[in-house]
């Protein structure tokens, strides 16, 4: 352990701060000392990053006081928090698209002088990027980069502008297992510079794994003192979490298997650029269960989707739903004939950001009555249904006539799910349902996805976490390179076994 | 040989081309920003009857040309408020302001006695030399043969594209017309950049209409300057947002102005009527062409072009 000094680099007090009547933050304290990993849990909407935002300069708190290393802060624009020794790098990234690396670690930085030459800033990024080992292309525009080199472009950002204080709001939402373990690496080390790291997650494993001490949040408030990482357990967090001990639902063994529902013969799916992502995927989904789909991102996974959904023509091969090929039809038509659709990215492809909760839940529904009649709409009939789904799905944070986007991330995927669930349907395709969602929607959504199952629905379950597909799927198969490489039962997978088909070793069958 | 046709022919097009070189450029300025201005032609108008008004007044072009610019920031500001402070729909605003400026300038045209309109110019930009490199063979007309303006316009063209690409203040611009959230993130004032831009855009507006007042008619007539500021509109997306395009663009459009006359020339009878809407169906077809389907975004519209930025708001 380093020497820790004992005055604080941030001490906020009392700060409140409320989003359209609600608030995101209530009377909330924080402390982050000099050279500490501060953990910041808490469940999706718990008001994590609206705490962070605050104090980055980005939102303005309603009520309550920031002293940063002793000295009282009131930031009005991130700008002012940078000159302060704060940078952020914020959930979704706030990086421009359409500039390059170079172009984006300069931008706005006032050390800048008025002229510049690309290749002096570009040697800058790539001297920078050294020094912290996070290696980076400075003349690569950022579409062109993963995200998990977005993310390292933000994080190098900030070292250059030296911040002093640095927070990573969910930084491990959208990297690999390799990608977060490396990152933790940077941050111990940013931490044993003497600089404070404010590290926002909710998963418990990590928080353990990296940090000092642990502040946890709910519904806006904070949850008792914070206590030191090691001095308490994941289910004490857990609990500390969600206010009550839980445990994630997994499932039993079905007991209705019934007829094949849906039948996928030879097919064969392009990529975004025309490559052939899906090389000939042969398999049968039958009602009663849940067959898990196992893979590391960017095998295939996308398109199979998007080919059963309707979304994306593949090139050979059929689709059968009990026994009719439905190979050429529309979405719409496959709406109609019971395929129901969770995609991964919930505000793109599943929910109007820009429409109600009410409306967005009907939005699969409102051609027939009684949500509708003859060309017109029925509003009461939108307003029940969803009152109802609201309730029974515990969407949280909806506010009446307000759109969607504003809700956090889990409660959009419950939303998202209580719509795709209410259809009469026989065949469920859910990818990555969970992903990014804390314990408490986790759960939920589980349980959904085995409610479905035991229904008599046929679920195709695509994921990349182990732990999700383990737990919930009767049948496994492992897809790797467009190619179905093994399939295990429920009783035969385990993780070890996964993960080297997941790598592309082919077992040798007897 | 400086007398051909083709000659005479671009040297009119550089000259019916300026004043949508300055608007041009102005508008790139401000769309870079990510706002949205339909005012062009209400700015360019108020721009031209302040240029006519304080020449009249004082007999000094120069006079003019800073009151141009003075009166094109100034009711430039309106858009400012209402689409950055206000947030309301930039569309509505920008056409809003057109109409008010045309009305504007209609009354001032109207009000003094004795009035604007009708009343000849007191004086006029002429070029700067006469005589010697300017009677040279080809270069002596195109290069040397303008009048200050036409100089300051390539200067404000060179200056925008270098502004633009090669400081920091021209990165920033770029980021907040891009991506205002992220620019505001990394320490950019949104706000600042999009009020200081569309106030640029304004002033060149209105010396580009100061062009028609005093250098191209020059007097004052009600609508003056046809519709100019609907082509310097065109032209951004023509040019894809980058000033040295939107000079050449200017230029061509300046030739389709004058095809009326170089046809005459040539001794080629055709309607003149219809020869006038060249520059506009030209507009026309290179807009669809160039806006359909996916094609705006990879010529380099702003990302964030028309759409208010609220820093709190998801
Ligand atoms: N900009 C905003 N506009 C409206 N509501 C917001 C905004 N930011 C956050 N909220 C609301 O505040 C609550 C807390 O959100 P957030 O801080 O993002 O939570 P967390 O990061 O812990 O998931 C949620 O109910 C969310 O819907
Ligand atoms: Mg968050």
């Amino acid at each position: 352990m380093t020497l820790r000094s004992e005055s604080p680099a941030l001490d906020l007090r009392g700060i409140s701060k409320a989003f359209y009547g609600v608030k995101a933050n209530d009377d909330v304290d924080f402390e982050l000392r000099q050279g500490e990993v501060h953990a910041l849990l808490g469940e999706n909407g718990a008001g994590k990053s609206t705490l962070c935002s605050i104090i980055a300069g980005l939102y303005r708190p309603d009520t309550g006081t920031m002293h940063v290393y002793g000295e009282p802060a009131h930031f009005r624009s991130p700008k002012d928090a940078f000159a302060a020794g704060i940078g952020m790098v914020y959930q979704h990234f706030r990086l421009v698209n359409n500039l390059t690396v170079a172009e984006n670690m300069v931008l706005g930085n006032a050390d800048l002088r008025m002229r510049y030459s690309d290749v002096d800033i570009e040697r800058q990024t790539h001297e920078i990027g050294n020094r912290y080992g996070l290696p980076v292309d400075p003349q690569a525009r950022i579409w062109q980069l993963s995200v998990g080199e977005q993310q390292r472009v933000e994080i190098l950002k900030q070292l250059q502008r030296n911040a002093r204080i640095l927070i990573l709001d969910e930084p491990t939402a959208v990297l690999t297992p390799q990608e977060s373990d490396q990152l933790f690496r940077t941050v111990r080390q940013m931490a044993d510079e003497g600089r404070a790291v404010i590290l926002v997650s909710h998963k418990l494993h990590e928080i353990k794994q990296v940090s000092d001490r642990v502040t946890v949040l709910r519904h806006g408030r904070r949850v008792g003192e914070p206590v030191a990482t090691a001095d308490a357990t994941p289910r004490e967090l857990a609990a500390m979490m969600v206010g009550h001990d839980l445990v994630l639902p997994t499932r039993d063994p079905n007991e209705h298997l019934g007829d094949v529902v849906l039948s996928i013969q030879d097919l064969r799916v392009r990529n975004d650029r025309g490559l052939e992502a899906v090389r000939g995927v042969s398999l049968d989904v039958r009602r009663g269960e849940i067959v898990g789909i196992a893979g590391v991102a960017g095998n295939g996974q996308r398109e199979l989707a998007y080919a059963i959904a309707g979304l994306r023509r593949p090139v050979a091969g059929t689709i059968a739903l009990d026994g009719v090929d439905i190979t050429g039809t529309s979405v719409t038509s496959r709406i109609a004939r019971g395929i129901g659709y969770v995609p991964q990215n919930r505000l793109g492809m599943g929910l109007a950001p820009g429409l109600t909760t009410e409306e967005n839940l009907g939005l699969k529904a409102y051609r027939k009555p009684p949500f509708s009649r003859g060309p017109f709409l029925v509003p009461k009939t939108f307003k029940d249904v969803g009152a109802q789904l609201i309730d029974e799905y515990d969407i949280r944070g909806v506010r009446p006539g307000l759109p969607i986007r504003l809700l956090s991330g889990g409660n959009l995927q419950k939303a998202l799910i209580a719509r795709e669930v209410t259809q009469q349907h026989s065949v469920l395709v859910a990818r990555s349902p969970t992903r990014g969602l804390d314990v408490g929607a986790t759960g939920a959504v589980r349980n959904l996805l085995l409610r479905e199952r035991d229904g008599g629905v046929g679920v195709l379950l695509i994921s990349e976490d182990l732990d999700e597909l383990l737990a919930l799927s009767d049948r496994l198969l492992v897809l790797f390179e467009g190619r179905i490489v093994g399939e295990l039962t429920s009783d035969e997978a385990d993780p070890a076994r996964l993960g080297l088909l997941m790598a592309g070793h082919v077992e040798e069958t007897a | 040989m400086n007398d051909s046709v083709l000659i005479l022919t671009i040297f009119a097009a550089i000259g019916l081309g300026t004043p949508l070189v300055f608007a041009t450029v102005g508008e790139i300025l401000t769309e870079r920003s990510g706002v949205l201005n339909l005012g062009v032609q209400g700015m360019m108008l108020v721009g031209a009857v302040a240029g006519f008004w304080a020449t009249f007044k004082t007999g000094n072009v120069f006079l003019g040309v800073i009151a141009a610019i003075v009166a094109g920031a100034a009711i430039s500001l309106i858009h400012g408020f209402s689409s950055v402070t206000l947030r309301v729909s930039q569309i509505v605003s920008g056409l809003a302001l057109t109409i008010f400026g045309t009305g504007l300038s209609e009354f001032i045209g109207r009000a003094g006695t004795p009035a604007l309109v009708g009343s000849p110019s007191r004086a006029t930009f002429s070029p700067i030399l006469e005589g010697g490199i300017a009677d040279w063979p080809i270069v002596g007309p195109l290069i040397f043969g303008h009048d200050v303006l036409v100089y300051l316009s390539w200067l404000v063209v060179a200056g925008a594209s270098y502004y633009l690409f090669h400081t920091k203040l021209g990165l920033s611009l770029r980021a907040v017309g891009e991506d205002p959230a992220s620019a505001d993130a990394a320490g950019v004032n949104v706000t600042r950049y999009r009020y200081a831009h569309v106030v640029l855009g304004g002033a060149l507006s209105g010396l580009g209409g100061a062009y028609f007042s005093l250098v191209l008619v020059p007097s004052w007539q009600d609508d003056l300057i046809g519709g100019a500021g609907w082509i310097a509109i065109a032209l951004v997306i023509v040019a894809s947002w980058r000033p040295w395009r939107a000079l050449f663009a200017a230029y061509l459009f300046g030739a389709a102005g004058r095809v009326n006359f170089t046809l005459q020339t040539l001794e080629i009878s055709a309607p003149s009527n219809l020869l006038a809407m060249i520059p506009f169906v030209l507009a026309i077809v290179a807009m669809l062409v160039l806006t359909s389907g996916k094609r705006a975004r990879l010529l380099g519209a702003p990302a964030a072009l028309g759409v208010p930025y609220a820093r709190e708001q998801r």
